[in-house]
Protein backbone atom coordinates (compact mmCIF):
# COMPACT_ATOMS: atom_id res chain seq x y z
CA UNK A 1 0.00 0.00 0.00
CA UNK A 2 0.75 3.53 -0.79
CA UNK A 3 -0.23 6.42 1.65
CA UNK A 4 0.16 9.97 1.02
CA UNK A 5 -1.26 12.32 3.27
CA UNK A 6 -0.87 16.28 3.20
CA UNK A 7 2.25 15.89 1.66
CA UNK A 8 3.87 19.15 0.56
CA UNK A 9 6.64 20.09 -2.00
CA UNK A 10 8.74 23.23 -2.59
CA UNK A 11 10.90 22.70 -5.95
CA UNK A 12 12.53 25.76 -6.15
CA UNK A 13 9.38 28.56 -7.44
CA UNK A 14 7.24 25.27 -8.05
CA UNK A 15 4.67 23.84 -5.06
CA UNK A 16 2.67 21.23 -4.36
CA UNK A 17 0.58 21.44 -1.12
CA UNK A 18 -1.35 19.17 1.19
CA UNK A 19 -1.83 15.95 -1.48
CA UNK A 20 -3.63 13.34 -0.20
CA UNK A 21 -3.22 9.93 -2.56
CA UNK A 22 -4.02 6.13 -1.71
CA UNK A 23 -2.66 3.16 -3.54
CA UNK A 24 -4.14 -0.72 -1.87
CA UNK A 25 -2.10 -3.50 -1.36
CA UNK A 26 -1.57 -4.91 -4.83
CA UNK A 27 -3.53 -1.62 -6.64
CA UNK A 28 -2.83 -0.18 -9.95
CA UNK A 29 -3.06 3.77 -9.38
CA UNK A 30 -2.55 6.04 -12.18
CA UNK A 31 -2.19 9.51 -12.20
CA UNK A 32 -2.44 11.85 -15.01
CA UNK A 33 -2.05 15.90 -15.41
CA UNK A 34 -1.26 18.21 -17.34
CA UNK A 35 2.41 18.95 -18.10
CA UNK A 36 3.83 20.66 -15.75
CA UNK A 37 1.51 19.98 -12.61
CA UNK A 38 3.77 18.10 -10.91
CA UNK A 39 3.41 14.45 -11.16
CA UNK A 40 7.06 13.54 -11.29
CA UNK A 41 8.18 15.63 -8.40
CA UNK A 42 4.79 14.18 -6.52
CA UNK A 43 7.10 10.52 -8.14
CA UNK A 44 9.72 11.55 -6.95
CA UNK A 45 9.18 12.45 -3.55
CA UNK A 46 7.63 9.01 -2.97
CA UNK A 47 10.57 7.51 -4.19
CA UNK A 48 12.86 9.52 -1.49
CA UNK A 49 14.67 11.61 -4.22
CA UNK A 50 12.85 14.78 -3.61
CA UNK A 51 12.49 15.83 -0.06
CA UNK A 52 9.22 16.87 1.61
CA UNK A 53 8.66 19.47 3.38
CA UNK A 54 5.60 18.55 5.55
CA UNK A 55 2.90 15.67 5.18
CA UNK A 56 4.05 11.70 5.29
CA UNK A 57 4.32 9.15 2.96
CA UNK A 58 4.12 5.57 4.47
CA UNK A 59 4.51 1.90 2.62
CA UNK A 60 2.19 -0.03 4.54
CA UNK A 61 1.98 0.32 8.14
CA UNK A 62 5.90 2.43 7.30
CA UNK A 63 6.66 5.85 7.11
CA UNK A 64 9.06 6.34 5.13
CA UNK A 65 9.16 10.21 4.60
CA UNK A 66 12.44 10.66 6.04
CA UNK A 67 14.48 7.46 4.48
CA UNK A 68 16.87 7.65 1.84
CA UNK A 69 15.61 6.23 -1.32
CA UNK A 70 18.04 3.32 -0.68
CA UNK A 71 16.05 2.55 2.24
CA UNK A 72 12.50 2.51 0.80
CA UNK A 73 12.63 -0.24 -0.97
CA UNK A 74 10.83 1.39 -3.89
CA UNK A 75 11.15 -0.10 -7.84
CA UNK A 76 11.33 3.20 -10.07
CA UNK A 77 11.15 3.07 -13.55
CA UNK A 78 12.29 6.83 -15.26
CA UNK A 79 10.28 7.79 -18.46
CA UNK A 80 13.27 6.76 -20.53
CA UNK A 81 14.30 3.78 -18.76
CA UNK A 82 17.78 5.26 -17.53
CA UNK A 83 19.49 2.29 -18.73
CA UNK A 84 23.31 2.21 -16.97
CA UNK A 85 25.46 3.12 -19.78
CA UNK A 86 28.25 0.68 -18.94
CA UNK A 87 27.05 -2.05 -17.54
CA UNK A 88 25.63 -5.52 -19.61
CA UNK A 89 22.14 -5.95 -19.46
CA UNK A 90 22.46 -9.28 -16.76
CA UNK A 91 24.80 -6.92 -14.77
CA UNK A 92 21.77 -4.36 -14.48
CA UNK A 93 18.91 -6.52 -13.41
CA UNK A 94 21.19 -8.34 -10.73
CA UNK A 95 22.54 -4.88 -9.81
CA UNK A 96 19.32 -4.21 -7.19
CA UNK A 97 19.99 -7.68 -5.45
CA UNK A 98 23.73 -7.05 -5.37
CA UNK A 99 23.07 -3.90 -3.69
CA UNK A 100 20.57 -5.79 -1.10
CA UNK A 101 23.06 -7.83 0.25
CA UNK A 102 22.22 -11.09 -2.02
CA UNK A 103 25.36 -13.51 -3.03
CA UNK A 104 26.30 -13.15 -6.42
CA UNK A 105 24.96 -16.20 -7.67
CA UNK A 106 21.10 -15.71 -6.14
CA UNK A 107 21.45 -12.23 -7.98
CA UNK A 108 22.71 -13.96 -11.16
CA UNK A 109 19.73 -16.22 -10.80
CA UNK A 110 17.05 -13.78 -9.96
CA UNK A 111 18.43 -12.00 -13.14
CA UNK A 112 18.19 -14.49 -15.30
CA UNK A 113 14.68 -15.54 -13.89
CA UNK A 114 13.07 -12.07 -14.43
CA UNK A 115 14.92 -11.59 -17.25
CA UNK A 116 13.08 -14.70 -18.90
CA UNK A 117 9.75 -13.59 -17.38
CA UNK A 118 10.36 -10.26 -19.26
CA UNK A 119 11.43 -11.88 -22.09
CA UNK A 120 14.75 -10.51 -22.02
CA UNK A 121 17.25 -14.25 -21.49
CA UNK A 122 18.52 -13.81 -24.81
CA UNK A 123 19.86 -10.04 -24.24
CA UNK A 124 21.89 -10.94 -20.83
CA UNK A 125 25.45 -10.56 -21.88
CA UNK A 126 24.03 -7.40 -23.88
CA UNK A 127 25.64 -4.42 -23.67
CA UNK A 128 22.59 -0.95 -23.53
CA UNK A 129 23.56 0.11 -26.87
CA UNK A 130 21.75 -0.97 -29.72
CA UNK A 131 18.72 -2.09 -27.49
CA UNK A 132 15.34 -1.01 -29.25
CA UNK A 133 12.90 1.42 -26.67
CA UNK A 134 10.60 -1.86 -25.68
CA UNK A 135 13.81 -3.82 -25.00
CA UNK A 136 14.92 -1.11 -22.86
CA UNK A 137 11.95 -0.52 -20.94
CA UNK A 138 11.60 -4.32 -20.33
CA UNK A 139 15.03 -4.09 -18.89
CA UNK A 140 14.15 -1.13 -16.69
CA UNK A 141 11.05 -2.93 -15.77
CA UNK A 142 13.35 -6.45 -15.01
CA UNK A 143 15.81 -4.21 -12.73
CA UNK A 144 12.98 -2.46 -11.22
CA UNK A 145 10.96 -5.37 -10.15
CA UNK A 146 14.37 -7.88 -9.19
CA UNK A 147 14.54 -7.09 -5.50
CA UNK A 148 10.37 -7.91 -5.44
CA UNK A 149 9.52 -4.41 -4.15
CA UNK A 150 6.14 -3.98 -2.55
CA UNK A 151 6.08 -0.14 -4.39
CA UNK A 152 6.77 0.51 -8.10
CA UNK A 153 6.85 3.98 -9.19
CA UNK A 154 6.35 4.14 -13.21
CA UNK A 155 7.09 7.81 -14.95
CA UNK A 156 5.20 7.94 -18.39
CA UNK A 157 7.39 4.40 -19.02
CA UNK A 158 5.25 3.78 -22.37
CA UNK A 159 5.81 7.72 -23.62
CA UNK A 160 8.50 7.19 -26.24
CA UNK A 161 7.47 4.05 -27.18
CA UNK A 162 5.71 3.05 -30.96
CA UNK A 163 1.98 1.44 -30.73
CA UNK A 164 2.81 -1.71 -31.10
CA UNK A 165 5.27 -1.74 -28.33
CA UNK A 166 3.37 -0.03 -26.57
CA UNK A 167 0.74 -2.51 -26.55
CA UNK A 168 3.60 -5.25 -25.99
CA UNK A 169 4.35 -3.38 -22.37
CA UNK A 170 1.17 -2.97 -21.56
CA UNK A 171 0.32 -6.44 -21.59
CA UNK A 172 3.85 -7.18 -19.94
CA UNK A 173 2.59 -5.11 -17.28
CA UNK A 174 -0.54 -6.64 -16.70
CA UNK A 175 1.03 -10.15 -17.02
CA UNK A 176 3.47 -9.11 -13.93
CA UNK A 177 0.83 -8.00 -11.76
CA UNK A 178 -0.21 -11.51 -11.43
CA UNK A 179 2.98 -12.74 -10.72
CA UNK A 180 4.19 -9.74 -8.51
CA UNK A 181 2.08 -8.67 -5.76
CA UNK A 182 3.18 -4.68 -5.50
CA UNK A 183 1.46 -1.14 -5.53
CA UNK A 184 1.98 0.84 -8.37
CA UNK A 185 1.66 4.54 -8.77
CA UNK A 186 2.32 5.20 -12.76
CA UNK A 187 2.54 8.02 -14.32
CA UNK A 188 0.71 9.08 -18.20
CA UNK A 189 -0.58 11.31 -20.11
CA UNK A 190 -2.30 8.57 -21.83
CA UNK A 191 -6.00 8.17 -21.22
CA UNK A 192 -5.86 5.30 -22.94
CA UNK A 193 -3.21 3.70 -21.25
CA UNK A 194 -4.48 4.53 -17.89
CA UNK A 195 -7.91 3.10 -18.29
CA UNK A 196 -5.82 -0.07 -19.84
CA UNK A 197 -3.72 -0.65 -16.67
CA UNK A 198 -5.38 1.76 -13.53
CA UNK A 199 -7.91 -0.04 -10.87
CA UNK A 200 -8.08 4.13 -10.06
CA UNK A 201 -6.91 6.71 -12.11
CA UNK A 202 -6.31 10.07 -10.23
CA UNK A 203 -5.48 13.58 -12.24
CA UNK A 204 -3.13 16.16 -10.52
CA UNK A 205 -4.94 19.77 -10.99
CA UNK A 206 -4.45 22.69 -9.02
CA UNK A 207 -2.22 20.88 -6.52
CA UNK A 208 -4.96 18.40 -5.71
CA UNK A 209 -5.25 14.44 -6.35
CA UNK A 210 -8.66 14.31 -7.82
CA UNK A 211 -9.66 10.93 -8.56
CA UNK A 212 -11.51 10.49 -12.07
CA UNK A 213 -12.43 6.82 -12.39
CA UNK A 214 -12.18 3.37 -10.67
CA UNK A 215 -12.80 0.12 -11.88
CA UNK B 1 0.84 29.65 -48.97
CA UNK B 2 -2.77 28.93 -48.56
CA UNK B 3 -4.16 25.73 -49.58
CA UNK B 4 -5.01 25.12 -53.15
CA UNK B 5 -2.07 27.00 -54.56
CA UNK B 6 0.23 25.22 -56.64
CA UNK B 7 3.56 24.45 -55.19
CA UNK B 8 6.59 26.73 -55.66
CA UNK B 9 10.05 25.99 -53.87
CA UNK B 10 10.98 29.64 -51.80
CA UNK B 11 14.42 30.93 -52.80
CA UNK B 12 16.82 31.58 -50.15
CA UNK B 13 20.32 33.03 -49.44
CA UNK B 14 23.12 30.98 -50.72
CA UNK B 15 24.97 29.46 -47.30
CA UNK B 16 28.45 29.75 -49.40
CA UNK B 17 29.37 32.95 -47.37
CA UNK B 18 28.07 31.50 -43.63
CA UNK B 19 30.88 28.44 -44.95
CA UNK B 20 33.56 30.61 -46.00
CA UNK B 21 33.71 32.75 -43.65
CA UNK B 22 33.65 29.49 -41.00
CA UNK B 23 36.54 27.79 -42.46
CA UNK B 24 38.57 31.04 -43.16
CA UNK B 25 38.38 32.25 -39.12
CA UNK B 26 39.37 29.02 -37.99
CA UNK B 27 41.88 28.66 -41.18
CA UNK B 28 43.18 31.91 -40.04
CA UNK B 29 44.25 30.47 -36.34
CA UNK B 30 45.61 26.88 -38.03
CA UNK B 31 47.78 28.81 -40.80
CA UNK B 32 49.07 30.60 -37.81
CA UNK B 33 49.86 27.85 -35.49
CA UNK B 34 51.27 25.95 -38.39
CA UNK B 35 53.19 29.09 -39.18
CA UNK B 36 55.00 29.11 -35.85
CA UNK B 37 55.86 25.62 -36.00
CA UNK B 38 57.40 26.03 -39.47
CA UNK B 39 59.18 29.32 -37.87
CA UNK B 40 60.39 27.11 -35.42
CA UNK B 41 61.81 23.67 -37.78
CA UNK B 42 63.17 26.20 -39.75
CA UNK B 43 65.67 27.88 -37.55
CA UNK B 44 66.86 24.61 -36.23
CA UNK B 45 68.38 21.54 -37.53
CA UNK B 46 68.62 17.75 -36.92
CA UNK B 47 72.13 18.50 -35.51
CA UNK B 48 70.53 21.01 -33.38
CA UNK B 49 68.18 18.75 -31.64
CA UNK B 50 70.39 16.05 -31.65
CA UNK B 51 73.07 17.93 -29.37
CA UNK B 52 70.54 19.63 -27.46
CA UNK B 53 69.44 15.62 -26.40
CA UNK B 54 72.80 14.97 -25.66
CA UNK B 55 73.50 17.88 -23.82
CA UNK B 56 73.39 16.30 -19.69
CA UNK B 57 71.23 19.13 -18.58
CA UNK B 58 68.97 19.05 -21.02
CA UNK B 59 68.39 15.32 -20.61
CA UNK B 60 67.93 15.68 -16.87
CA UNK B 61 65.79 18.59 -17.27
CA UNK B 62 63.53 16.22 -19.83
CA UNK B 63 63.14 13.53 -17.36
CA UNK B 64 62.45 15.98 -14.68
CA UNK B 65 59.21 17.38 -16.81
CA UNK B 66 58.01 14.06 -17.51
CA UNK B 67 58.17 13.06 -13.92
CA UNK B 68 56.60 16.25 -12.44
CA UNK B 69 53.99 17.00 -15.34
CA UNK B 70 52.98 13.35 -14.87
CA UNK B 71 52.64 13.26 -10.72
CA UNK B 72 50.82 16.69 -11.59
CA UNK B 73 48.36 15.07 -14.36
CA UNK B 74 47.40 12.22 -11.31
CA UNK B 75 47.13 14.96 -8.78
CA UNK B 76 45.05 16.83 -10.22
CA UNK B 77 42.82 14.26 -11.44
CA UNK B 78 42.11 12.86 -8.33
CA UNK B 79 41.31 16.57 -6.87
CA UNK B 80 39.01 17.45 -10.22
CA UNK B 81 37.16 14.52 -10.57
CA UNK B 82 35.47 15.35 -6.47
CA UNK B 83 35.81 18.74 -7.39
CA UNK B 84 34.06 18.58 -10.69
CA UNK B 85 30.99 16.14 -9.08
CA UNK B 86 30.55 18.99 -6.62
CA UNK B 87 29.50 21.35 -9.19
CA UNK B 88 27.75 18.82 -11.59
CA UNK B 89 25.22 17.65 -9.42
CA UNK B 90 24.92 19.75 -5.87
CA UNK B 91 23.10 22.99 -5.50
CA UNK B 92 24.81 24.61 -2.01
CA UNK B 93 24.81 28.05 -0.57
CA UNK B 94 27.77 29.68 -1.87
CA UNK B 95 28.08 27.14 -4.93
CA UNK B 96 28.74 30.53 -7.66
CA UNK B 97 31.64 31.72 -5.68
CA UNK B 98 32.99 28.32 -5.16
CA UNK B 99 33.36 27.56 -8.79
CA UNK B 100 34.49 31.49 -9.63
CA UNK B 101 37.35 30.53 -6.60
CA UNK B 102 38.31 27.18 -8.83
CA UNK B 103 38.14 29.28 -11.71
CA UNK B 104 40.82 32.09 -10.32
CA UNK B 105 44.34 30.19 -11.27
CA UNK B 106 42.38 30.25 -14.67
CA UNK B 107 42.51 33.97 -14.89
CA UNK B 108 45.58 35.19 -13.03
CA UNK B 109 48.84 35.84 -14.45
CA UNK B 110 51.47 32.72 -14.00
CA UNK B 111 53.92 34.86 -12.54
CA UNK B 112 51.31 36.31 -9.62
CA UNK B 113 50.81 32.37 -8.80
CA UNK B 114 54.31 32.05 -8.66
CA UNK B 115 54.78 35.09 -6.64
CA UNK B 116 51.50 33.93 -4.90
CA UNK B 117 53.03 30.40 -3.60
CA UNK B 118 55.79 32.23 -2.63
CA UNK B 119 54.55 34.26 -0.05
CA UNK B 120 52.44 31.16 1.12
CA UNK B 121 54.64 29.12 1.97
CA UNK B 122 57.51 31.70 3.26
CA UNK B 123 56.01 34.90 4.89
CA UNK B 124 52.81 33.17 6.47
CA UNK B 125 53.25 32.20 9.76
CA UNK B 126 51.47 29.31 11.80
CA UNK B 127 52.32 28.89 15.47
CA UNK B 128 55.72 31.14 14.83
CA UNK B 129 56.43 29.32 12.24
CA UNK B 130 56.13 29.44 8.12
CA UNK B 131 54.31 26.88 6.35
CA UNK B 132 58.18 25.94 4.72
CA UNK B 133 59.63 25.05 7.71
CA UNK B 134 56.93 23.45 9.29
CA UNK B 135 56.72 21.18 6.34
CA UNK B 136 60.76 21.31 6.07
CA UNK B 137 60.74 19.94 9.40
CA UNK B 138 58.33 16.98 8.00
CA UNK B 139 60.57 16.32 4.98
CA UNK B 140 63.71 16.59 6.75
CA UNK B 141 63.54 13.63 8.73
CA UNK B 142 62.62 11.66 5.59
CA UNK B 143 65.24 12.93 3.47
CA UNK B 144 67.91 11.58 6.49
CA UNK B 145 66.34 8.34 5.64
CA UNK B 146 66.35 9.04 1.85
CA UNK B 147 67.94 11.55 0.32
CA UNK B 148 66.21 11.30 -2.85
CA UNK B 149 63.32 12.91 -0.60
CA UNK B 150 63.12 16.17 -0.95
CA UNK B 151 64.49 18.47 2.24
CA UNK B 152 61.32 21.17 1.73
CA UNK B 153 59.16 22.55 -0.40
CA UNK B 154 60.04 26.30 -2.29
CA UNK B 155 62.94 26.00 -4.67
CA UNK B 156 63.00 22.08 -4.69
CA UNK B 157 60.67 19.32 -6.89
CA UNK B 158 57.81 19.50 -4.89
CA UNK B 159 57.52 23.89 -6.25
CA UNK B 160 57.57 22.38 -9.43
CA UNK B 161 54.90 20.20 -8.93
CA UNK B 162 53.00 22.42 -6.68
CA UNK B 163 53.35 25.39 -9.09
CA UNK B 164 52.18 23.02 -12.34
CA UNK B 165 49.49 21.30 -10.32
CA UNK B 166 48.10 24.95 -9.25
CA UNK B 167 47.32 25.87 -12.71
CA UNK B 168 46.57 23.06 -14.44
CA UNK B 169 44.10 21.49 -11.77
CA UNK B 170 41.86 24.33 -12.60
CA UNK B 171 41.65 23.48 -16.03
CA UNK B 172 41.05 19.61 -15.36
CA UNK B 173 38.12 20.53 -12.40
CA UNK B 174 36.37 22.56 -15.61
CA UNK B 175 36.67 19.14 -18.19
CA UNK B 176 34.95 17.28 -15.59
CA UNK B 177 32.37 19.38 -14.57
CA UNK B 178 31.57 19.15 -18.28
CA UNK B 179 31.92 15.56 -18.37
CA UNK B 180 29.47 15.05 -15.12
CA UNK B 181 27.22 17.47 -16.51
CA UNK B 182 26.98 15.54 -19.31
CA UNK B 183 25.85 12.20 -17.89
CA UNK B 184 21.93 11.79 -17.06
CA UNK B 185 22.12 12.01 -12.96
CA UNK B 186 18.53 9.86 -13.66
CA UNK B 187 20.94 6.95 -13.99
CA UNK B 188 22.77 7.56 -10.75
CA UNK B 189 18.80 8.48 -8.88
CA UNK B 190 17.74 5.01 -10.40
CA UNK B 191 20.97 3.26 -8.65
CA UNK B 192 20.07 4.95 -5.71
CA UNK B 193 16.11 3.51 -5.52
CA UNK B 194 18.03 -0.13 -5.83
CA UNK B 195 19.68 0.36 -3.02
CA UNK B 196 22.57 2.22 -3.07
CA UNK B 197 24.27 5.30 -1.30
CA UNK B 198 25.27 8.56 -3.17
CA UNK B 199 29.01 7.14 -3.34
CA UNK B 200 27.69 3.94 -4.33
CA UNK B 201 26.13 5.44 -7.29
CA UNK B 202 28.81 7.78 -7.97
CA UNK B 203 31.48 5.02 -8.02
CA UNK B 204 29.25 2.58 -9.90
CA UNK B 205 27.47 4.24 -12.07
CA UNK B 206 28.80 7.72 -12.79
CA UNK B 207 32.39 7.54 -12.89
CA UNK B 208 32.67 4.28 -14.95
CA UNK B 209 30.59 6.59 -17.83
CA UNK B 210 33.05 9.74 -16.60
CA UNK B 211 36.61 7.48 -18.04
CA UNK B 212 37.30 9.45 -21.02
CA UNK B 213 36.41 12.64 -19.43
CA UNK B 214 38.78 11.73 -16.87
CA UNK B 215 41.92 10.48 -19.46
CA UNK B 216 41.34 13.81 -20.93
CA UNK B 217 41.49 16.01 -17.75
CA UNK B 218 44.54 14.47 -16.70
CA UNK B 219 45.56 15.08 -20.48
CA UNK B 220 44.78 18.32 -20.72
CA UNK B 221 46.66 18.71 -16.74
CA UNK B 222 49.50 17.05 -18.22
CA UNK B 223 49.74 19.14 -21.19
CA UNK B 224 49.47 22.46 -19.49
CA UNK B 225 51.62 21.40 -16.68
CA UNK B 226 54.45 21.19 -19.73
CA UNK B 227 54.23 24.53 -20.15
CA UNK B 228 54.07 26.51 -17.25
CA UNK B 229 56.93 28.87 -16.55
CA UNK B 230 55.94 31.75 -14.09
CA UNK B 231 54.78 30.30 -11.61
CA UNK B 232 57.67 27.58 -12.08
CA UNK B 233 60.49 30.16 -12.12
CA UNK B 234 59.47 31.91 -9.64
CA UNK B 235 58.51 29.81 -6.88
CA UNK B 236 61.14 26.71 -7.90
CA UNK B 237 63.61 28.34 -9.15
CA UNK B 238 66.00 27.16 -12.56
CA UNK B 239 68.44 26.42 -10.93
CA UNK B 240 70.43 23.99 -13.84
CA UNK B 241 70.64 20.31 -12.72
CA UNK B 242 67.74 20.20 -9.66
CA UNK B 243 65.02 22.49 -10.55
CA UNK B 244 65.26 22.89 -14.17
CA UNK B 245 62.13 21.85 -16.38
CA UNK B 246 61.70 21.93 -20.35
CA UNK B 247 59.75 25.42 -19.95
CA UNK B 248 62.78 27.20 -17.69
CA UNK B 249 65.06 25.72 -19.87
CA UNK B 250 64.31 27.29 -22.93
CA UNK B 251 64.31 30.56 -20.51
CA UNK B 252 68.05 29.43 -19.28
CA UNK B 253 69.21 29.05 -23.08
CA UNK B 254 67.81 32.32 -24.10
CA UNK B 255 69.46 34.17 -21.41
CA UNK B 256 73.04 32.93 -21.96
CA UNK B 257 72.36 33.64 -25.69
CA UNK B 258 71.64 30.65 -27.24
CA UNK B 259 68.71 31.05 -29.37
CA UNK B 260 69.81 27.52 -31.41
CA UNK B 261 69.51 25.22 -28.27
CA UNK B 262 66.35 27.09 -27.20
CA UNK B 263 64.53 26.67 -30.54
CA UNK B 264 65.81 23.44 -30.57
CA UNK B 265 64.64 22.51 -26.78
CA UNK B 266 61.43 24.46 -27.70
CA UNK B 267 60.57 21.72 -30.86
CA UNK B 268 61.41 18.89 -28.27
CA UNK B 269 58.83 20.20 -26.16
CA UNK B 270 56.15 20.18 -29.23
CA UNK B 271 57.50 17.26 -30.24
CA UNK B 272 56.51 15.55 -26.92
CA UNK B 273 53.26 17.14 -26.70
CA UNK B 274 52.12 16.18 -29.98
CA UNK B 275 52.90 12.28 -28.98
CA UNK B 276 51.25 12.57 -25.61
CA UNK B 277 47.99 14.40 -27.23
CA UNK B 278 47.91 12.09 -30.03
CA UNK B 279 48.43 8.95 -27.97
CA UNK B 280 45.30 10.02 -26.04
CA UNK B 281 43.29 10.40 -29.24
CA UNK B 282 44.11 6.69 -30.28
CA UNK B 283 43.34 5.69 -26.27
CA UNK B 284 40.13 7.79 -26.79
CA UNK B 285 39.18 5.95 -30.37
CA UNK B 286 40.15 2.39 -29.60
CA UNK B 287 37.99 2.57 -26.11
CA UNK B 288 35.14 3.85 -28.27
CA UNK B 289 35.30 1.23 -30.96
Amino acid sequence: MIEIRDLCVRAGDFKLDNINLRVPDSGYTVLMGKTGCGKTTLLECVCGLKRAQGGSIRFGSHDVTSLRPAERGVGFVPQDGAIFSTMKVGDQLAFGPRMRGWTKSAALTRAFEIGEELGIGHLMDRSPRGLSGGERQRVALGRALACRPQVICLDEPLSALDDETREEICSLIESLRQNHPFAALHITHSRKEAERLGDEIFILQAGQCIRVNES
Amino acid sequence: MMTGEPYSPVKIKSDVPFFTALWGISGMYFLLIVAVLAADASYTSVHDLWTAVKDPNIRASIWLTLYTCTVTAVLSVIVSVPAGYILARFNFPLKKFFDAVLDIPIVLPPLVIGLSLLILFNQVMIGGQSIENWVGGWLEGLHDWNQNIPSGVTYKIPAIILAQFTVSCAFAVRTMRNTFEGIDPRQEEVAMTLGCGRSGAFWLIALPQAARGVVAAGTLAWARALGEFGPVLVFAGATRGSTEVLATTVFLEISIGNLEGAVAVSFLMIAVAIMVLTSVRILGMRQTV
